[in-house]
């Protein structure tokens, strides 16, 4: 229920910032955002709200799990498990 | 882009009346701009002649909103796009008449930068207005500036294109990248502000289309995909020649801006307006040849082949999807709305 | 565009729809709750490269779909007041009312404007301070903190002139309905991924635990759904049910504190017609009292309405997953995209909508 596109901050003036993806650029706000943004950060823009900071880690795992046969068997998120 | 010419200065009433002031506007306006033997007679109707053949003839109303956008104005739009129907047709444009309504309080410098712009698409394509009105209405009554065009051109003995000529098989070529315009116009649009490097692609196509006519007499369907995008065309081919056209998406060329901005709105660039594009249907054997000729045109330098019509699924447009998958096309209700969900 | 082109990998896509098709092996029946997912999947033509034993549907997590045509003829209402100007996403423009939608009151006069963020329509309070703007509050725990981060700052400035009509919902009642309902039969669902960053993985713990339904926290490219969709088939197949976060990059099990404790700030729960559901108790926001003076519902007198289902929809089952669009009389004959009766054929992201786009063609 949610159209979110990441972007990247390339300026920021208290809770306003300005974002852009690919030569597109708007002003989004950062009330909501639970972290600290800095320049060059990528984050989830909804409706003109930054809700997430994108982890370059967390990003590459997820491609890194498609590359294994086994990745099915790697301990997951949300589990218990260790 | 806009330049100020003559300082301030607006258009009254008095600009329609018919007399001194009317007189005194078109003289300082827009006769200077399409200067010609036809225009300069005044008479209450141009008389031309035309080479032998079958005459096209096109006219459509221009209300675009904003009036100035990146890449051009309502005054380029009212030229190219009579251009391109007419050159859509298989058609040379020649001869244009252009009706003006404009809205009482509208800044002449305005109307200058407009018939400016139409005075260089008149050039590009080669085409003569050799006849034209304008009317003033009470303010409120028009936004700005409202313009119809109406061209006729001729096509040559041996051409024949039609929206119901499209035969399975047929290749099907897009000259460039899809989106541009629609796009560019949004960004200016209040309350979607964004700011992109995006300009609209108007332009005139008749030159790129008389060089691939010389390559080929079985080019089947032409159409330039307006309001509605690649999508309603592509639909209205369908239904009008009751075939299947089946389009690859990873073949169709669209900037990686254009992406970017419909991704931010939550738009299918399918959906989206071109004003310098076309679609040509051609038979599998000469299209080859006509994509390589079309690619030396500077408005044809991004044209790819994207799809061709098939036997089945007649009437309907279906796509092959990046990953593999079938996707409908359907033809769009009306003007595609920005969504947040 | 990054964080996206690599989820739309083509090869990476078919060696996941080669591991659904090895590991599935029995029919299994998956929910995509929200309608960004609708979209994604048949954007895609994703059901069609998925084996025949793999069914989707559908589920409530259409704001629009379930926006109660009652709080549309709300909207309307409020339209047709004096100096008032209605801020909307566009997303609601064409839902049908009772008698009428707000894109045809525009067309009559009435000052109703597409906006992109809850922002705008401050923005708009702003620049026409002897109009009163009110904002069109749809959406689920996505959007409502935006809202209320809005809602604050026009406290803050202390403008007299903006204030919101909430028909935010949220999401945990409507899907704990579905797990409860006997008619409901779902094998895994394939979560939200945007209303999880806000809400994190808490309430798929209780559905994988207390139902035992697997729960795959999904990403809107491709590859994130054909994924999500492998994860889950490996569960089943497993017999297992266990909540896993697919869509990393943008969602942790604890979801985003700050988002939700602004938006408690500003609403409170309160019971909420769903098109199609009925009421759900405690599944929709409004306002506080402490923000009254934002709150349309308070502000505006707006006489009882009679708005009443039109006869023959069955919106309510297909949001369920209960009912499939070709089951309903109305379909593609009365309701069309381009005459929707209910809101399942208005958004695009509707089932029907998306049905419709698929129907009578045999896709080889």
């Amino acid at each position: 229920m949610c159209l979110g596109i990441p972007m990247q901050i390339q300026e920021i003036n208290e809770n306003v910032a300005t974002a852009a993806v690919s030569g597109t650029s708007r002003k989004i706000y950062l009330d909501i955002l639970d972290e600290d943004a800095k320049v060059g950060d990528y984050v989830i823009v909804h409706a003109g709200f930054a809700i997430h900071k994108i982890d370059e880690e967390e990003a590459k795992e997820t491609l890194r799990l498609f590359e294994d046969a086994g990745m099915f068997d790697h301990p997951q998120e949300g589990d218990e498990s260790p | 882009m806009k330049q100020d010419i003559r300082g301030k200065g607006t258009i009254t009433l008095d600009h329609g009346g018919g007399g001194r002031a009317y007189r005194e506007l078109i003289h300082t306006y827009f006769l200077p701009r399409f200067a010609n033997p036809y225009l300069e007679k005044m008479d209450d109707s141009a008389v031309v002649e035309i080479p032998q053949g079958r005459v096209a003839m096109t006219t459509d109303c221009y209300v675009v909103d904003p009036i100035f956008f990146p890449g051009g104005n309502i005054g380029s739009l009212a030229v190219c796009g009579t251009v391109n129907d007419l050159s859509v047709q298989g058609a040379q444009p020649l001869f244009f008449s252009t009706g003006f309504i404009l809205e009482e309080g509208f800044s002449l410098n305005d109307l200058e930068n407009v018939l400016i712009a139409m005075e260089e698409a008149c050039r590009e394509a080669g085409i003569t207005i050799v006849t034209g009105d304008t009317k003033v209405v009470p303010k409120g009554k028009a936004d700005k500036i409202f313009i119809n065009t109406t061209g006729i051109g001729v096509i040559q003995p041996g051409v024949d294109i039609s929206g119901n000529n499209a035969k399975a098989g047929d290749k099907i070529i897009l000259s460039g990248t899809m989106g541009d315009h629609g796009m560019a116009i949004l960004s200016q649009r209040e309350g979607l502000a964004f700011d992109t490097t995006l300009k609209s692609d108007v332009a005139p196509l008749n030159h790129l289309v008389r060089q691939c006519l010389t390559m080929s007499r079985e080019i089947h369907v032409m159409r330039d995909p307006t309001r509605g995008g690649v999508a309603a065309a592509l639909n209205e081919i369908a239904l009008q020649s009751n075939v299947g056209i089946r389009i690859n998406e990873a073949a169709i060329p669209v900037k990686e801006e254009v992406r970017a901005a419909c991704e931010v709105l939550g738009l299918d660039p399918l959906y989206v307006a071109n004003e310098g594009k076309l679609l040509m249907f051609v038979s599998p054997g000469d299209a080859p040849r006509v994509l390589e000729e079309m690619r030396k045109d500077r408005y044809g330098k991004g044209a790819q082949i994207i799809g061709e019509v098939i036997p089945d699924h007649r009437g309907r447009v279906i796509m092959a999807t990046a990953m593999g998958g079938t996707r409908i096309i359907d033809m769009p209700l009306g003007e595609q709305l920005p969504r947040i969900c | 565009m990054k964080y996206v082109d690599e989820y739309r990998n083509r090869e990476i896509a078919e060696r996941l729809i080669k591991r659904i098709w090895e590991t599935c092996h029995r029919r299994v029946t998956l929910m995509e709750v929200c309608g960004t997912h609708t979209v994604a999947i048949h954007r895609n033509g994703i059901p069609g490269l998925l084996p025949e034993q793999i069914t989707l549907i559908s589920g409530p997590g259409c704001p629009v779909c379930v926006t109660a045509i009652s709080d549309i003829d709300c909207s309307i209402a409020l339209s047709e007041k004096e100096g008032v100007i209605i801020a909307t996403f566009g997303d609601l423009l064409r839902v049908p009312g009772s008698e009428t939608s707000l894109l045809k009151q525009r067309s009559l006069g009435a000052d109703i404007r597409i906006v992109y963020s809850a922002y705008d329509a401050f923005s708009l309070a702003q620049q026409h301070p002897d109009r009163q703007v009110v904002f069109l509050g749809v959406g689920f725990e996505t959007t409502a903190p935006t809202v209320a981060a809005v809602i604050r700052r026009a406290r803050e400035a202390g403008l007299n002139n903006f204030s919101v009509l909430s028909m935010h919902k949220v999401l945990p009642p409507a899907l704990l309905a579905l797990v409860t309902s006997p008619q409901v039969k779902i094998d895994g669902f394939i979560c939200p991924g945007h209303v999880s960053t806000i809400i994190g993985t808490g309430l798929y713990q209780k559905v994988a635990e207390e139902f035992h339904i697997p729960c795959v926290v999904t990403g809107f490219e491709p590859v994130d759904v054909l994924q999500a969709i492998a994860l889950l088939v490996e569960q089943i197949e497993r017999g297992e049910a266990r909540v896993a976060i697919q869509y990393r990059r943008a969602v942790s099990p604890e979801g985003n504190l700050k988002a939700r404790s602004m938006m408690e700030e500003v609403f409170e729960p309160c019971d909420s017609n769903w098109r199609g559901f009925g009421v759900l108790p405690q599944s929709g926001l409004k306002l506080k009292a402490d923000y009254a003076q934002c709150d349309a519902e308070r502000i505006y007198d707006i006489p009882p309405l009679k708005s009443q289902e039109p006869p023959g929809c069955i919106c309510g089952d297909i949001l369920r997953g209960i009912k499939r669009p070709p089951d309903c009389s109305l379909f593609k004959k009365l309701c069309t995209p381009d005459n929707p009766v209910g809101a399942c054929m208005v958004s695009s992201e509707g089932t029907c909508a998306a049905y419709y786009q698929f129907s009578g063609v045999n896709i080889a």
